[in-house]
């Protein structure tokens, strides 16, 4: 079924053009142009991080954390290997990308870890970054239980990821 | 500023561990490694990037997102009560919403904080309502239907088929959100202030 989301959508997305007579020429390339501008402004801090990141886990500095953390991660049911992405995600979201992609590469798209870290990076957002605009847009210093209950959807999200995985793939 | 941190820390860390473990070489020579990866990746994100920003956009245009809106306005009305006498607050809010279910982060943003703004308690407006932090936990957890950035990372990295992990990042998206707003409700009853 997954495989027929993607053609689907698209033709949807086709057919609704034609049937308002939209320039759709235009709309595609004016979003690719955006899409291009995205690009420019992560790819700098990409060649940053992911050199950074390249020499953690050169070092054996990123093992360790891994090895350190990995008997609660294990406990818990998520890849051990998957710590550092789940620590910066809610707070980066071009780090938590350059970890991603690090992972990915490393471990191979197809792989246990590959997999858990794409899902991870799919199903959660930079929680900080998003608390602090819509908090600062209004000045708004009270934020109660925003916080908390923001991290537990991480968390909720990363057990999820993981066990989603290992169940679907496995 | 944390990634200044971020970055010092990474360098600190690498730099004792590969004394520790006499890699030195190997670490310099994985710093230029990965300097020369993340280019390779940008290059191979720059296409579907581009293709899926361009066909975000169309889908918004010909009426996705609305259509989008009206299928969720019954389950917005429930979370979001004010809107359903604030005509204003629930565009905004089904904007929003859809913007992130499309992946439109751009349009979703200012969206939402339009709604936040009228999502906020007269009487005291420096303190988040309950409604309003239930909008920022909701823009906080991801509710994407079509992952496509991480997409682009697995196919540059050789994936055959990137999109296979949809059924997984769906679930998950849903048990994130839903765990979200139901700590949310339940955090609202006994938090004090």
């Amino acid at each position: 079924m997954g495989e027929y989301i993607v053609p689907l959508i698209l033709a949807v997305t086709a057919v609704a053009a034609l049937h308002r007579r939209e320039n759709a020429y235009d709309v595609l390339t004016d979003g690719a142009r955006d899409g291009f501008k995205m690009l420019k402004t992560i790819a700098p801090s990409l060649v940053m991080l992911l050199s950074a990141v390249g020499m953690l886990r050169s070092s054996g500095a990123l093992e360790a954390l891994s090895v350190l953390l990995s008997p609660v991660l294990k406990a818990l049911g998520i890849p051990a290997e998957t710590v550092l992405l789940m620590l910066v995600r809610p707070i980066s979201g071009s780090a938590a990308l350059a970890i991603g992609a690090e992972l990915i590469t490393a471990h191979g798209p197809d792989s246990l870890v590959g997999r858990t870290a794409a899902v991870m990076l799919g199903s959660t957002e930079t929680t900080f970054y998003t608390i602090s605009v819509y908090f600062g847009a209004w000045g708004i210093t009270k934020t109660r239980y925003a916080v908390p209950a923001a991290l537990i959807a991480d968390l909720v999200g990363f057990l999820a990821a993981s066990w989603s995985v290992t169940l679907f793939y496995q | 500023m944390f990634l200044s941190w971020f970055w010092i820390c990474a360098m600190l860390c690498a730099a004792f561990f590969a004394f520790l473990t006499n890699t030195g070489a190997a670490a310099a020579a994985a710093l230029l490694e990965g300097a020369g990866n993340a280019v390779e990746l940008s290059v191979a994100m720059a296409g579907p990037l581009a293709l899926w920003a361009g066909l975000g956009r169309l889908m918004d245009r010909v009426g996705l997102t609305a259509g989008l809106a009206k299928l969720l306005s019954p389950v917005l009305g429930r979370l979001f009560p004010s809107s359903r006498e604030d005509g204003v607050l629930a565009k905004h809010l089904s904007a929003n919403v859809t913007a992130n279910l499309l992946g439109l982060g751009n349009a979703a943003t200012p969206m939402g904080i339009r709604a936040a703004g009228r999502l906020r308690d007269p009487g005291d407006p420096g303190r988040a309502t309950d409604q309003l932090c239930r909008l920022v936990v909701m823009n906080t957890a991801s509710i994407q239907l079509l992952p496509t950035t991480v997409a682009a990372v697995r196919q540059s990295a050789g994936c055959p088929d990137p999109f296979d992990i949809l059924p997984c990042v769906w679930v998950s998206s849903i048990l994130s959100v839903s765990a979200g707003l139901l700590a949310a409700k339940l955090l609202g009853r006994v938090w004090r202030g």
